[in-house]
């Protein structure tokens, strides 16, 4: 688990413009045909972009793609900080308007798919209950019950943004035992029966297997999240890094997605 | 050796003949930087003037609170059960002593995260131990403030038992022989004659115990949770924090970095 270290503003700042000033050059080069590719996502996107990494290697020989995976926050903070990469996918748009206003994207990238990145996948929310539902939990409401313990993602997290605005919707107030630093953490927890039931995305049930049950609830989809993804300004591949999106939107992506439970724009 | 009583008197002779080879001297110095810097980063970054009002958020000082008192709490429980611990390893013999000692070094070694799922796995709702728990006396600990406690105790305890049976090691045993042949019990040379010998150890222990306790993040997150007021301790709340406002998470760390080290030397002072 990483200690939080921040480090100065102005050094953040000073790297981001080196960042800028290195594209800037390696634009009028040859696009370079092998490299390595770095891409940081949400760690609900592991599966799918796991299975996508062979594919782009496969297609473009001689090429490496390493995959990190983290709360999108967490990435975001990291990349702002100056972390070497060249593709994020985050679970939330929030996240994402983090880092173009931080470190920054790609100019020429952003220029043709938007600003704010390119929405590769939607992702909803569904109640995970350990295997037999011992809770008899049945929809969200039953999440209210005091004596159904209940672990939430934390607020500051996206998936804790789509827990809210679904209670919210739904008008139902629930006081969880816990709020957890990201999704994975409250499948964990419900996975080993510690909680009754947790509110993850539909993915992270399909991910899980048998290990927890997933419950639909009405409006779930109004709670629904957008995965945006783009090229960042600190990549040295900037060609390699818009196939990976190009990879990401195209049939092949979006079959990939569908099978692990995400929904595709 | 000379002049342990005269400062003044040793600072002198150190000018004149005693001064610290450098063979000594750079390293020590490599590490105060080394130490140093990560701090210095996190005063540079820090909006001061934000502090106070921060100080003075519900949030905060039930996280500030939460985190001296539950590692206090895991203090005292740790020299409660890890002084006689230390005391079985350094004065006893028995077969599998030394598979005990490096039992007690496990928590230093494994990742916190992982001594809290191992810690779930025994005493949470389905644990080894937490399933009787929960059917004899319908008690669960995961996501309460006792299982904070549970999770520094099992993470700080090694520190105070390691330091504390060294003290142990070090200590004169010719008191102890001698309280022995004048007809003492083994309790009583304990508590009259080793307990008071080691005291200085045993303080030493303690106080590196309540800064790992209060400096806890990964046994607590992963078994008790983070829910403000009952398991949020000030660590919890940095990490939380870094997700959405990077400058609010620095000055929880200072806040916390400042009142640790304000116990810490004032303790200090008080044993010297």
């Amino acid at each position: 688990m990483p200690e939080p270290r921040p480090r100065p503003p102005r050094r953040t700042a000073l790297l981001a413009a080196a960042l800028l000033a290195l594209t800037a050059c390696s634009a009028g080069q040859d696009p370079r045909a092998e490299g390595t590719l770095t891409v940081l996502a949400a760690a609900s996107l592991t599966d799918v972009f796991t299975a996508l990494a062979g594919e782009f290697e496969t297609r473009n020989p001689g090429t490496e793609v390493e995959l990190a995976f983290a709360g999108s926050s967490a990435l975001a903070a990291q990349i702002n900080s100056g972390a070497p990469a060249d593709v994020f996918a985050s679970a939330d748009t929030d996240t994402m308007a983090l880092v173009a206003d931080g470190a920054g994207l790609e100019p020429a990238w952003a220029a043709e798919h938007g600003a704010a990145g390119a929405v590769f996948a939607t992702n909803t929310l569904r109640i995970a209950v350990p295997p037999g539902n011992p809770a008899e939990v049945a929809d969200l409401a039953s999440l209210a019950d005091a004596s159904v313990a209940t672990a939430l993602c934390a607020p500051e997290v996206p998936c804790g943004a789509a827990t809210a605005a679904a209670t919210d919707a739904a008008g139902v107030e629930i006081t969880p035992v816990t709020l957890e630093e990201d999704v994975r953490a409250v499948l964990t927890k419900v996975a080993l029966g510690e909680v009754d039931a947790g509110l993850v995305y539909a993915t992270d049930i399909a991910a899980a297997g048998g290990a927890v049950e997933g419950i639909g609830f009405p409006g779930s989809a109004a709670a629904g999240n957008d995965y945006p993804v783009a090229v960042l300004a600190g990549t040295d591949t900037p060609d390699l890094a818009a196939d990976w999106v190009d990879l990401l939107l195209s049939e092949t992506g979006s079959g990939v997605l569908t099978d692990a439970g995400f929904g595709t724009p | 050796m000379t002049g342990e009583s005269a400062p003044p008197a040793r600072r002198g002779l150190r000018a004149r003949r005693g001064r610290p080879p450098w063979i000594l001297l750079l390293p020590a110095l490599v590490g105060i930087a080394f130490l140093a810097l990560p701090l210095a980063g996190l005063l540079l970054r820090a909006p001061w003037t934000t502090m106070g009002a921060r100080l003075t958020e519900p949030e905060v000082l039930s996280a500030l609170w939460l985190s001296l008192s539950t590692a206090t709490a895991a203090t005292a429980l740790s020299l409660l059960l890890g002084v006689p611990l230390a005391w079985l390893l350094a004065r006893t013999g028995f077969p599998g002593r030394r598979l005990l000692r490096a039992l007690v070094t496990v928590p230093l070694v494994i990742p916190p995260v992982v001594g809290g799922v191992a810690l779930l796995l025994s005493l949470g709702r389905n644990g080894l131990i937490g399933r009787h728990l929960d059917a004899w006396f319908g008690l669960t600990l995961p996501f309460t403030t006792a299982a904070v406690v549970i999770a520094q105790v099992f993470v700080a305890m090694p520190f105070l038992v390691v330091s504390v049976e060294g003290a142990l090691r070090g200590a004169d045993r010719r008191y102890e022989e001698a309280a022995a042949t004048l007809g003492a019990d083994r309790t009583t040379v304990f508590a009259r004659i080793t307990l008071p010998a080691v005291l200085p150890g045993i303080g030493a222990g303690a106080a590196l115990c309540w800064a790992r306790a209060l400096g806890e993040f990964g046994a607590t997150i992963t078994f008790a949770g983070n829910f403000p007021g009952t398991t949020q301790t000030m660590p919890l709340a940095v990490y939380m924090a870094l997700q959405r406002d990077p400058e609010a998470a620095v000055v929880l760390s200072l806040i916390l970095l400042l009142v640790s080290l304000a116990v810490l030397v004032g303790l200090r002072g008080r044993w010297a």
